[in-house]
């Protein structure tokens, strides 16, 4: 079965759902027949996945008002069928307790299981792994294309300091741990789809443990990246008029000249604020999992995000559903970060001559800096200039 | 090993039987010598207290279409011919996914290294064991008794006091269970076996 057209046609399908003009044709459901308990019209549409009012369900939860008082005969049975209790727990409406004291032992049934486990392997795993050969693609006909970015008239030879020690090492903590973040989930993503049918459970296995070891601890250092990359760098990406201009030019990227910027251009600011918004994203739904349990926020988050855009995620989660989301959001952020990273690596390295030595030595050539930064080279000088030295 | 014939294990809880004693979770962890922390089985209580209160005894379902089996990163879970759903704790990581995708709450984990990070998943075997050899030491360690290998069944329900707890093959479960409806008249409805063996299989 095509899963694209189904799931075009159960967005259209739910769409007109939510529409209050379309759902007031709905008839009512005559259930005479089987006493108000759903009838055979009901299980086939619930079994195609069509979304049913079920309040005939959900609030026949028997009635222990008009129950037999506790002396009475069968006074104990407390005005609830089993079946009443079972809707009960369904619908989340009865109180449970139990003497266990692990996590969410006092859920007894959650069937959020089989769409995370069917939305992992499908729409995460197909999407996620195109969108990155996808942009491999693109950089590539990209470099075919353009070819490499030169500095207009080759290197001056001398060269200016771009970015201090500190910086760099900044930025290659994030780097790194990003690259090992990334490996490592993907691993454990797509390992048992594409690795096990290649090289078989037994030597899997020790690869997945490794990938859960370094993903759950690298993760430190990209929080610590992130940390102070942020701190480092923000006065300097805060948007500003020069960047429409560097926009409307296109970057110079196809265009003989360059627009100007100081240290950071359009560009860079873009990249700047994709990886600290959804590096903080992804770190914090990276803490939920860490900590399975103890950090739930997606029952908050849907609620304001229903608030502000009338939507109706659900907002009654189960524990494991908490962890499902996280799950599934934290991948969503991640592939959406390898995407840029990846263009970001190659723009830094084979893409353009000269960018590398930023986050290499510090030290860039003069003229390519003039060209790329001409405002910030002016800045610098300027400084220097007052400093005594050239 | 199997059980006699075409069964297919099923567990059955009566709620208007089970009486919250724990009795079950005891018998479990010592049959099994599980670690302080685990809980293979465990009783929850609806409306405690109340008129009308119920307790239900929960494990690991050993589902027909099994979640945690789907989702695990490792593919360490099988099926027996028995329908029993097993591991491999020689190839789980401990990840925790199986948790997250199992109605019941049944995948269990000790707690092995910073940040709470997970040891290898334990779970209800049905007594069954595990992958190694039949009621050899090694399986024991890892997996507990396997009762089914010996021709018994699961101690949980081979002890309840009330016959609460039913486990065996599917049909004779599902027979016991519809005579006691039929005798007493009242209180049908076998939790949770619509989420774990609707799909496929009976």
């Amino acid at each position: 079965m095509n899963k694209k057209l189904f799931s075009v046609v159960a967005f259209v399908l739910a769409t007109l759902l939510i529409n209050p003009a379309w759902s007031q044709e709905v008839p009512e459901v005559d259930r005479s027949s089987t006493g108000g308990a759903q009838t055979l019209e009901d299980i086939l549409a619930r079994q195609q996945q069509l979304k049913l009012d079920d309040s005939f369900r959900s609030e026949n939860l028997g009635d222990p008002a008009s129950a037999a008082a506790i002396s009475e005969p069968l006074g104990t049975l407390g005005g609830r069928s089993d079946s009443d209790v079972w809707r009960g727990i369904r619908y989340n409406e009865l109180d449970l307790s139990t003497q266990v004291r692990t996590p969410a032992a006092d859920v007894l049934i959650q069937d959020g299981g089989m769409w995370w486990y069917q939305f992992r392997e499908g729409p995460i795993i197909t999407y996620g792994g195109l969108a990155l050969l996808g942009i491999i693609g693109l950089l590539a006909v990209f470099y075919f294309v353009r070819g490499r970015i030169m500095i207009d008239g080759g290197p001056a030879g001398t060269t200016i300091e771009r970015f201090k020690a500190i910086e760099r090492f900044g930025h290659w903590l994030l780097a790194g741990s990003f690259i090992v973040l990334g490996l490592t989930g993907l691993l454990t993503l797509m390992g048992r789809s594409f690795l096990i049918p290649v090289i078989g459970h037994e030597a899997f296995s020790p690869i997945a443990t490794g990938s859960k070891w370094l993903h759950n601890n690298v993760s430190w250092a990209f929080m610590l990246g992130l940390i102070m990359t942020f701190v480092m760098w923000v006065s300097h990406n805060i948007p500003n008029k020069l960047d429409w201009q560097w926009i409307k030019a296109g970057g110079g990227i196809f265009t003989k000249g360059h627009p100007s910027a100081k240290k950071f251009n359009a560009g860079q600011k873009i990249i700047f604020w994709t990886v600290m918004i959804l590096g903080f994203s992804v770190s914090l739904s990276g803490l939920s999992l860490l900590f399975p349990f103890q950090m739930p926020m997606f029952a908050d988050t849907f609620g304001v995000i229903n608030s502000v855009l009338g939507t109706s995620f659900p907002t009654d989660l189960a524990p494991h559903e908490e962890m499902q989301y996280a799950n599934i959001w934290h991948s969503i952020v991640a592939f959406v970060m390898m995407v840029a990273i990846i263009a970001h690596i190659y723009i830094g390295s084979v893409g353009m001559e000269g960018a590398f030595d930023a986050m290499g030595n510090g030290q860039v050539d003069l003229e390519w800096a003039r060209q790329h930064h001409d405002l910030w080279v002016a800045e610098v000088q300027a400084k220097e200039g007052k400093g005594g030295s050239s | 090993m199997a059980l006699e014939g075409q069964a297919r294990a099923k567990f059955l809880c009566d709620a208007e039987r089970c009486i919250e004693c724990n009795a079950c979770v005891t018998a479990c962890k010592n049959e099994h010598e599980i670690p302080w922390g685990i809980n293979r089985r465990r009783v929850v209580t609806v409306g405690d207290g109340e008129p009308g209160e119920r307790s239900i005894s929960v494990a690991c379902m050993h589902c027909s279409d099994a979640p945690c089996m789907a989702v695990c990163p490792t593919d360490c879970f099988y099926q027996t011919e028995d329908g029993i759903v097993l591991h491999s704790k020689d190839l789980c990581i401990g990840c925790g996914y199986c948790f997250y995708a199992c109605p019941f709450g049944a995948p269990q984990f000790p707690q092995a290294g910073n940040f709470g990070s997970r040891g290898k998943m334990d779970k209800c075997t049905f007594c069954a064991g595990g992958p190694e050899e039949d009621n050899s030491q090694a399986e024991f360690t890892k997996y507990g008794r396997n009762r089914i290998a010996e021709g018994k069944l699961p101690i949980c329900a081979e002890m309840c006091s009330t016959k609460a707890l039913l486990a065996g093959d599917g049909s004779e479960v599902a027979d016991i269970y519809r005579q006691r409806v039929v005798n007493r008249g009242f209180g049908s409805g076998a939790w949770g076996w619509g989420t774990a063996y609707e799909k496929k299989g009976a």
